[in-house]
């Protein structure tokens, strides 16, 4: 097992090489530059201004150039100067780094503690009422934007009941490290955090009904059965073990959409991460932030996937590379 | 005669299918004693497989109606709540499935899944446990037990997984076995062994077995009586000699006749014509094989067949076998010279 990991990581370094020289050719290929990005309707720069600009940052230099001196500073962990904010990148990104895992771990945890419970019901007892009012807040959450949802759920609870923040990812006014900014951090979490899980449970949610109920037949089910196995016994032991296979199967993918539902809370909560910098990074050209976040989500994934191996391994004998 | 062991009167089987109830079992009664082995033999769709989980409670119960009775150590299987019918699975009535590919949780390793029946049914340390499954893995013929203990069934071949399937349904030995079709997913040297198997572990146990096969070679290898099952009922039940010596129904004398051997090589083999009527077709008035011996003259049958006693211990049901022939007989001098 931990040799079965241990390799597992290391397949992680090529793979990581690779997306980090897919991520910079495309980001290459985005229209503009830094210094057009940076310039953008400013009528006095003259193009010999900004010809002598690009020289300087090395912008004229072929790809592959540009590549491996990005690449040989990123692994020592400089990823280079913001164009936009005139600071180190890694110095930008450091703070809004721990707020978007953050979130993104809330929204997860959330996810799979409101997913898991309900898939399970839902399955189990198929065509009950139960089940019938699981599946109709599936499609309900299947179909809502996850845009409209969250400003409704910022509308109901921050700005008419008042219950939550609106906005950020903590009160200024309160000490770093204290018990009190513990809370408040939690406080502004709680928000963005549910109206991305809420929506985010329906894959979980079908996967599992489906697969539960797709077990329920199987054959080994019945061996269980006559054994005089109790029924609460024959799920847990035997059905939910076999139906947790596609849920942990799909935990690397359910990382991407945690990515991409971020960067709509942050904007919508105006919570200080990740997403709201990749979106101005995008529109001023701040080539090396962009690329650095991209660079950040695709490794998220790639873990996830990794996380989803080593889970699927470590319940399923059958895929336990030797 | 030796000690009754299980007790099946009347049992009907119905499912529900689109709001209506159909019969897949329809009244069948039979007694197995102790140290017997009773085969159930029919073609596919017959009602055997739905006659072995009805005993054993398998069915879904929400689509399924069971009827009669099924009486094991005295209580009535199909009246006990599922928590009473739960502390007798696995214990006095254990059952070997048909397809050792699917029949084991491909998650759990073979000593767990052996040992669980025990968890339920047996006081026993965690030592005393593993002691007997090594034991039991060691009776049903596999050699190496302490590293197939700690082993996944996808390691294992499909003869060592039944033989795995045997060893759990003997694990807290059983009164009575249910084999469905043990060797019927098995290539045929290992169909041998499994028998071999069985009947040895038969003479260990000497628990009864119900037999259900479709496979005559394993009925006369292996069974002591044999019940032929034709659309839910039984049409004949004999000891195994008989049936093979004195078949009286037209439908075991065609099942017969259908096999080949070597004494037949220049012989065309006999067909059945026609299959099995679904259960939602089935004319259950009458004799429900007349369809398919459309010669046989519509007043040899019975308006209401019942089951005939023979002779001792040979029923049969229907009078049709009194005027029953092949067709062959007949118009052997046209039709049936080949060139």
């Amino acid at each position: 097992m931990i040799k079965f990991i241990l390799r597992r990581t290391l397949i992680m370094i090529p793979q990581l090489l690779l997306l980090s020289l897919i991520i910079f050719v495309l980001a290459k290929q985005m229209p503009g530059d830094a210094v057009t990005g940076a310039f953008m309707g400013n009528p006095n720069a003259t193009p010999e201004q900004m010809e002598s600009i690009r020289e300087h940052y090395g912008l004229n230099d072929p790809w592959y150039v540009q590549y491996g001196n990005w690449i040989g500073k990123a692994v020592k962990g400089d990823l280079g100067q913001s164009y936009t904010h005139k600071q180190p990148v890694t110095h930008l990104l450091a703070g809004r780094v721990a707020n978007t895992v953050t979130l993104s771990l809330f929204v997860l945890i959330v996810t799979y503690a409101i997913a898991i419970p309900l898939g399970i019901i839902a399955g189990r007892w198929t065509d009950t009422w139960a089940d019938k009012l699981i599946v109709t807040y599936n499609y309900f959450s299947f179909a809502t934007p996850l845009f409209v949802f969250a400003l409704l759920m910022l509308f109901l609870f921050s700005f008419v009941l008042g219950w939550f923040p609106s906005g950020g990812s903590v009160d200024v006014r309160i000490e770093t490290g204290t018990w009190a900014y513990y809370v408040s951090k939690l406080k502004h979490l709680v928000l963005p955090g549910m109206s991305g899980a809420l929506l985010a449970t329906f894959g979980t949610i079908q996967y599992l009904r489906n697969d539960i109920i797709d077990t329920k037949l199987k054959d080994f089910v019945k061996t269980a059965r006559a054994k005089g196995v109790p029924e609460g016994k024959v799920y847990t032991r035997h059905i939910l073990r076999n139906s947790m296979l596609p849920i942990a199967a799909f935990l690397g993918y359910e990382v991407t959409g945690l990515i991409a539902g971020s960067i709509f809370l942050e904007m919508i909560f105006s919570y200080p991460g990740l997403g709201q910098l990749f979106i101005q990074s995008i529109t001023g050209r701040d080539f090396t932030v962009t690329t650095a976040i991209v660079m950040i989500s695709g490794t998220a994934v790639i873990v996830g996937t990794m996380l989803s191996d080593i889970i699927l391994s470590a319940i399923d004998p059958r895929i336990r590379i030797e | 005669m030796a000690e009754t062991v299980l007790e099946i009167e009347n049992l009907r089987t119905s499912f529900n299918i689109k709001g209506n109830y159909y019969a897949a079992v329809d009244g069948v009664s039979l007694t197995v004693h102790k140290n017997e082995v009773v085969a159930i033999v029919g073609e596919s769709g017959c009602g055997k497989s739905a006659l072995a989980l009805s005993i054993i409670g398998l069915h879904n119960a929400k689509t399924t109606k069971l009827e009669g009775q099924v009486n094991l150590k005295e209580q009535n299987l199909l009246s006990l709540p599922v928590e009473k019918l739960n502390k007798i699975r696995g214990k006095d009535l254990g059952m070997i499935f048909q397809d050792p590919m699917t029949a084991l949780n491909p998650l759990a390793t073979i000593g767990r899944q052996i040992a669980e029946p025990m968890d339920y049914h047996m006081k026993l340390s965690s030592a005393a446990k593993k002691k007997r499954v090594l034991e039991l893995l060691g009776q049903v013929g596999i050699k190496d037990a302490n590293r197939i203990y700690k082993q996944y069934p996808h390691e294992l071949s499909g003869g060592m997984r039944q033989r795995v399937v045997i060893a759990i349904a003997l694990a807290c030995n059983p009164v009575m076995l249910i084999a469905d079709e043990p060797t019927t997913a098995l290539d045929v040297t290992i169909q041998a062994q499994i028998m071999d198997l069985m009947k040895e572990l038969q003479r260990i146990t000497d628990s009864g077995i119900i037999l259900i096969t479709h496979d005559l070679g394993v009925v006369a290898e292996m069974a002591n009586r044999v019940a032929v099952m034709y659309a839910g009922e039984f049409v004949e039940i004999a000891d195994v000699n008989t049936l093979f010596s004195n078949p009286l129904h037209p439908y075991t004398r065609s099942l017969l006749s259908s096999i080949p051997s070597n004494m037949t090589d220049k012989e065309e083999l006999h067909v059945i014509e026609g299959i099995v009527p679904s259960i939602q077709k089935l004319d259950r008035k009458g004799c429900r094989f007349a369809p398919r011996i459309p010669w046989i003259s519509e007043d040899a049958h019975e308006d209401n067949p019942t089951l005939h006693e023979v002779e001792p211990g040979h029923f049969v049901r229907c009078t049709c076998y009194k005027e029953f022939h092949f067709p062959e007989d007949q118009v052997e001098d046209e039709n049936y010279v080949t060139t």
